[in-house]
């Protein structure tokens, strides 16, 4: 599917009750201890919860669009593929976001031009 | 130790400077991909600077393409910032003494950068003072603030001339596997992520996009749980 602003399928109430809610929201999450709940601890099973939201979110959102990119329209494809696993390689090699970041970008335009 | 307050501003702004060189091109690539998606110049720049966090926005802006129900969106790019109560719950302890304004503004400039910056500092030097503490945590962030307005605007200027080649399409996969996998640092997290990946395809025909809330639920549970059995074992460092 081919998307161009004009045939994206949401209007602009939709985007201002989106942008309306995130902010909201973002600052509550940030403000719930810092300014309401002050010093008293808070449960452990809810920390232990709470540490692991950004590794189960992040991967669980790239992983359809690595494997089924948008614009090969679903079908699988090597540049893409190995970018990721590149970016994956390099970031788990260095921890270093930056250098993941130029090295999967490196490979996905090295391969695209090449093939 | 004299030092004047206004030195762990500086401290804290000579620490935080690095962090440029990400909030940069990652506000630039939310810029940019704003504007691909049908945004104009406020609604981009209201979104960037009240949300004030880039993985939540993208995360808003992929669904949003998507057609996902507003629910979805903000059940989904809220859970990116879980992290950020988390952050907030453990600043508390520092800066919870400081008058609620100031706990307010600092409530906003959470992210990953003041929060890492800040409680390294905080953490080895016991003694300072609320005052020294929020100050160092201002200086901290203020570099990375400035630079994710202005790159976002930037990008938001640059967005429509950008070609098709440059494969923009895949720049969101890239920065967020990017910036997972140093996060990556003990089995569970390892375990969380491998289980929610595997959710997430087993469940991407699912309708309103329910396949990414149960692999980040099913992730979130099973890093809790590996991290509890690793702690019975005791090989949790």
């Amino acid at each position: 599917m081919d998307m161009t602003p004009e045939q994206t399928g949401f209007d602009t109430s939709t985007l201002w009750i989106m942008i309306a809610g995130l902010a909201v929201g973002s600052f509550a999450l940030r403000f719930l201890f810092i300014g309401l709940v002050g010093d008293r601890p808070m449960p452990d099973w809810l920390m232990r919860h709470l540490r692991y939201t950004a590794v189960a979110i992040l991967p669980a959102l790239v992983a359809p669009l690595v494997v089924w990119p948008k614009a090969t329209g679903g079908a699988l494809d090597t540049p893409r593929l190995l970018a990721a696993l590149v970016t994956i390689a390099v970031g788990l090699a260095t921890k270093n976001v930056l250098l993941a970041i130029f090295s999967g970008a490196a490979t996905l335009y090295g391969l695209l031009y090449l093939l | 130790m004299a030092f004047s307050p206004n030195s762990y501003y500086w401290k804290g702004l000579r620490d935080g400077a690095p962090f440029v060189l990400v909030a940069g091109p990652f506000g630039m690539l939310f810029g940019v991909l704003a504007t691909e998606a049908g945004l104009d110049l406020t609604e981009t720049m209201v979104l960037t600077a009240t949300v004030f966090a880039g993985a939540a926005q993208l995360t808003a802006l992929q669904l949003l393409q998507e057609n996902a129900p507003i629910f979805i969106i903000l059940a989904s790019a809220l859970a990116v910032n879980l992290r950020m109560a988390m952050y907030s719950a453990s600043l508390t302890p520092y800066l919870g003494g400081a008058p609620l304004w100031q706990r307010a503004f600092a409530a906003y400039l959470i992210v990953d950068q003041s929060y890492a910056c800040s409680i390294v500092r905080f953490e080895t030097e016991p003694d300072l003072s609320i005052s020294q503490r929020m100050r160092y945590y201002l200086g901290s962030v203020t570099l990375v603030t400035l630079c994710w307005y202005s790159f976002t605007f930037v990008g938001a200027l640059l967005g429509a001339q950008i070609p098709k080649s440059w494969a923009l399409d895949f720049a969101l996969p890239i920065a967020f596997l990017a910036m997972a996998m140093p996060m990556l640092r003990t089995p569970a997290h390892v375990a969380a992520a491998l289980v929610s990946v595997i959710v997430a395809l087993l469940g991407a025909g699912l309708p309103y996009n329910l396949g990414l809330m149960l692999a980040g639920l099913a992730g979130m549970m099973t890093g809790a749980r590996v991290e509890v059995q690793l702690r019975k074992k005791g090989t949790w460092t």
